[in-house]
């Protein structure tokens, strides 16, 4: 009922609770945010309409803390179709093809319950890409754990990968790559971060807005059951020792069995022009479905909770609106067509109900059989969530730990070529196939470069082209100094995919923090957001889209600041796609770039002296931006038979890996660094813009010519040697020599050792 | 050749077999489980992924689909019939096939390209390669460990109903190239008849070098040449 004045009249519902200011902070609402809810409303909400703002008003669906910051990253550039604020961005990538793709978060209940934590992470964003009308093609993964010396990181390391394997793999979607990383910085709580591709023909998009009063409001998919009630709020809270048994109920269970029938089903909707809008019931569940493509259609919704299917009498409008209940979509059925839409979900074995239908008034409106248990104004519930800047300091200790002397560990000590080994086979750079071997990589038949490499590759059909992607952060160098890691970690997603012939075209990005209420949080996050527009301008990659996942904390202790970049890329011609692995005995090894004596939160520090300390490596953006450009000059011109970048582990290990490949034999290698530097600041060292490529001899001088014409310090610095050869690096005054066998043993042997040891204990 | 690709819910390489066949210039068409009849139909493919989530027990529930009374009454009659992976579970399931594929003995998922020698080229599958070719195709599966009794795998082993084999680099049919702990390395095999092919690697993903390997084009092009035209 209205009043002359638009203030709606909603009487409490029998048997939920009183509205009392312990019931608001229980909700996670502050005293001025209820404030603004009864200035919304004209009134005090209730219990219902409590808990729809809390939801919608969490750091999860409201991003609260974020918005301000997240205004200064680059959106835009001829090629983006769709920009932040849709379901997935959406770029242009020639031929009449478009390209959908998103990263999200499930830290929070991977912390809690790693198979289904991760599990429901991959569902959550195959829908955010179906239903934007494109067919999902590819997954990657963004995994950082603490150290797999502790039993329980070995069990939820092992849970996540059987979760977003499982998932994946019944889906049919080929998970392409991504990275894992291990540092106790990540002990309490695991990042898990799930990135989906997906493709259309530009003419085939379509948008989750609800519009056209009269058109019915359908429930589709799976029923609504009290599972995940209160997730989007839950992941928006710092985790406590007994998280665990408290929080399972928030976690949702998943069923990629229904998600598959849901994908199709939802993609023969779209196809069958019976809807017009179409959006996942996730984080929040119906509210925030209904409510935001009610305020993207800058029209009303009405739904009646009495018709929604549910898996259990008794529950209530607000369990119903704030299920997280997985593999469920809310569709809008044109008038007249809701038959048609009920006879595809029939073939596919789903059900689907009417539950209410667009209006004009604005409102988003609930229902109980017929009785208004909520009427709250759209757009104020969507975009009126207030925002905060908020204080940020730095940490006095990471100032201690980033000015910290490293020039003792920079001198050699004792057998380098026993070092180089321990430092082929830490888990950071070691083959991460005990992860990418539980994925289908090859369903669909398009994959070009499976996991393992810099970047996964899927070739489009029925074009010359494919499209790259990768996902990074070492979050270490964000610790140490988020605006220069931040920054380092575009660099190195952009090196990846120039890599493997493809050009960086756009990024989404998964924000992952502490608590961004405590000054030295905001601060990583403020300047790492900073360092991340500054790249993504210079690289002319824009974001499309992401995610936030901040209180990634556990008794009071933050993970580090990881804001993973989930960089997309374009190959223009297949025949570009390049190897990492050497490919032909007696070929040239070429660096590109320069060697540097930064040490600063390496590997080899973490490896050699349990240290993340140090100044990360500096980071020079236009001097990457021409090494990119280098590069794919180099492949198009078909000069160069591998490129591999430099990373975790420094150029050794990224000359061991260019040795190993992938999982053949080995090649020998000899090259030769005559640089006046510390020999493990050579080998080691994290320097960034470097890359090692491959040669056939007499192309070798042509591929400097290239470089230097960008700009780019070049130099041959060595030959590839036979197939299981020995594997040598002179430095000056030091050198390494073993046998590449040996490395392969290392590279491909550590993390079984460790996974599949019998009788592991301390879970 | 004219060949029905039967989806069920839950398939997720349909759409690999359709490409597969059509790249040797076969012509398919996706059979849904609950459509009836396949008359016309020169072949019968029985694509991977997972049916029915694979719950219960993989290829169990599939193998009930309305479908497959027609997909038994044309292996019956002779016509060729190829189950890839999930496929595979369903015709041992459906009884077309001896043996069983239980979990694989590492407990997990794996996914990852495998070496398969080819026993037997007297049949409709692999007359397009030699004895003792040793083929690089990708395995993406939970459930491929291949068992049946001792006397089961005698009588195919005598009777020359062994097709594939996993073995190492250099042919030989070892442990460690054994990825899913199948018996005798089992990784395919064919009916008494010779009409029904399953297999759990994925040919159709190897038909192109981009991807990876070609090795598996052989599978289609053996069928579409041993076929005479359904039409015309």
């Amino acid at each position: 009922m209205s009043t002359a004045e638009g203030v709606t009249r909603v009487p409490p519902r029998a048997g939920d609770p009183d509205i009392t200011p312990e019931v608001v902070a229980g909700h996670g609402l502050s005293e001025e945010e209820f404030e603004r809810i009864v200035r919304i409303l004209g009134r005090e909400p209730t219990f219902t309409e409590l808990g729809v703002f809390s939801a919608m008003w969490s750091e999860h669906c409201g991003y609260k803390n974020s918005k301000r910051m997240l205004r200064l990253l680059p959106t835009q550039a001829p090629w983006v179709i769709q920009g932040p604020g849709e379901n997935a961005g959406v770029i242009d990538i020639g031929d009449g093809f478009a390209l959908a793709f998103k990263i999200e978060s499930h830290n929070h209940p991977s912390a809690v319950e790693p198979y289904q934590g991760a599990a429901t992470g991959v569902g959550g964003i195959l829908r955010d890409i179906f239903t934007m009308g494109a067919r999902p093609i590819a997954v990657l993964d963004s995994l950082h754990f603490g150290d797999l010396a502790s039993g329980r990181v070995r069990y939820l390391f092992s849970g996540v990968v059987a979760g977003i394997g499982d998932y994946g793999n019944c889906t049919g979607i080929p998970n392409i790559g991504g990275e894992t990383f291990f540092d106790r910085g990540y002990e309490g709580n695991p990042v898990v971060n799930a990135m989906c591709l997906g493709l259309l023909k530009q003419d085939q998009l379509i948008r989750a807005s609800a519009s056209g009063t009269g058109s019915a409001l359908m429930a589709v998919g799976a029923r609504t059951g009290r599972d995940g009630i209160h997730g989007a709020t839950f992941a928006s809270e710092e985790l406590s020792a007994d998280s665990d048994e408290a929080s399972r109920p928030q976690v949702q269970v998943g069923d990629p069995f229904t998600e598959k029938l849901l994908l199709e089903a939802s993609l023969e909707l779209i196809a069958s022009g019976a809807i017009t809008g179409i959006q996942d019931m996730g984080a929040a569940g119906i509210t925030s479905s209904a409510s935001e493509m009610a305020g993207r259609g800058g029209s009303g919704v009405e739904i009646d909770t009495a018709r929604v299917p549910v898996r259990e009498p008794g529950m209530t409008p607000y369990e119903i609106l704030l299920s997280e209940s997985q593999e469920r979509m809310l569709v809008v059925a044109e008038p007249g067509k809701e038959a048609e839409v009920h006879r595809i979900l029939e073939k596919w074995e789903l059900e689907a109900a009417v539950i209410g239908h667009v209006t004009d008034d604005g409102r988003f409106r609930v229902l109980e059989d017929g009785r208004v248990v909520a009427d709250i104004p759209a757009l104020p519930l969507t975009e009126g969530c207030p925002t905060y800047e908020r204080e940020g300091v730095e940490s006095p200790d990471v100032q201690t730990l980033r000015s910290m002397d490293l020039s003792e560990h920079a001198k050699p000590s004792g057998d380098l070529s026993a070092l180089f080994l321990r430092m082929v086979g830490s888990p950071n750079v070691a083959s991460k196939r005990w992860v990418y071997g539980q994925y289908d990589t090859t369903v669909r038949t398009s994959t070009a470069v499976r996991p393992g490499g810099d970047a996964g590759v899927v070739r489009i059909r029925g074009t010359r082209r494919a499209v790259a992607a990768t996902t990074d952060c070492n979050g270490r160098h964000v610790y140490l100094d988020p605006g220069v890691g931040a920054r380092a970690a575009m660099a190195e997603a952009a090196r990846n995919l120039v890599c493997v012939g493809a050009l960086p075209t756009a990024i989404t990005n998964n924000l992952n923090f502490g608590n961004p209420l405590k000054p030295h949080i905001y601060h990583q996050f403020r300047e790492a957001v900073l360092g991340m527009a500054e790249a993504c301008r210079i690289f002319e990659t824009p974001v499309t889209g992401g995610n936030v996942s901040f209180y990634n904390e556990t008794d009071g202790r933050a993970i580090y600041p990881t804001p993973v970049i989930g960089m997309v890329g374009v190959v223009e011609d297949v025949d570009d796609i390049t190897p990492q692995a050497f490919r032909t005995a007696g070929d040239s090894v070429i660096l590109l770039g320069r060697n540097t004596d930064e040490l600063g939160g390496s590997e080899y520090l973490y490896v050699t002296a349990d240290l993340v300390a140090g100044a990360p490596p500096a980071v020079d953006l236009l001097a990457e931006r021409s090494l990119q450009q280098a590069v794919l000059a180099m492949i198009r011109a078909r000069k160069i038979r591998s490129a591999h970048d430099c990373a975790e582990g420094g150029l050794a290990c990224a000359l061991a890996e260019s040795a190993v490949g992938f999982g053949e034999d080995p090649w020998g290698v000899d090259v030769t660094l005559d640089d006046d530097l510390p020999p493990v600041a050579v080998l080691f060292g994290e320097a960034n813009g470097r890359v090692v490529v491959s040669s056939a001899p007499e192309d070798a001088a042509e591929v400097l010519r290239i470089a230097e014409r960008h700009g780019i310090p070049a130099r041959r610095i060595g030959t590839v040697g036979e197939i299981g050869g020995p594997f040598r690096m002179h430095v000056k005054n030091a050198q390494v020599e073993v046998d590449a066998m040996r490395i392969a043993d290392a590279f491909y042997g550590a993390i079984p050792a460790i996974m599949d040891a019998p009788a592991i204990s301390g879970v | 050749m004219k060949v029905a690709v039967v989806t069920f819910p839950g398939s997720n390489c349909d759409y690999d077999l359709y490409k597969a066949i059509q790249q040797v210039g076969g012509e398919p068409t996706f059979v849904w489980h609950r459509e009836r009849g396949l008359d016309g139909f020169d072949a019968v493919m029985l694509p991977g992924g997972f049916s029915y989530g694979d719950y219960l027990r993989a290829g169990a529930i599939a193998r009930m689909s309305p479908v497959m009374e027609d997909v038994v009454a044309f292996a019956e009659g002779g016509g060729p019939v190829l189950g890839v992976c999930n496929g595979f579970q369903i015709l041992c399931e459906a009884g077309l096939l001896p043996g069983a594929l239980v979990k694989n003995a590492s407990l997990r998922f794996e996914s990852r390209d495998v070496l398969l020698r080819v026993e037997n080229t007297g049949n409709l599958f692999t007359a397009d390669y030699e004895v003792g070719d040793v083929l690089r195709v990708p395995i993406a599966h939970g459930e491929g460990n291949y068992q049946a009794d001792e006397g089961t795998l005698e009588r195919l082993e005598g009777e020359g109903r062994v097709i594939f084999r996993y073995v190492d680099a250099a042919g030989a049919a070892t442990d460690a190239a054994n990825p899913n702990g199948s018996l005798r390395n089992i990784a395919g095999i064919v009916n008494e008849r010779g009409n029904v092919l399953g297999m759990m690697p994925h040919p159709e993903r190897a038909m192109e070098p981009l991807l990876g390997s070609s090795d598996g084009v052989g599978v289609f092009t053996s069928l579409s040449r041993s076929l005479v035209p359904a039409t015309s």
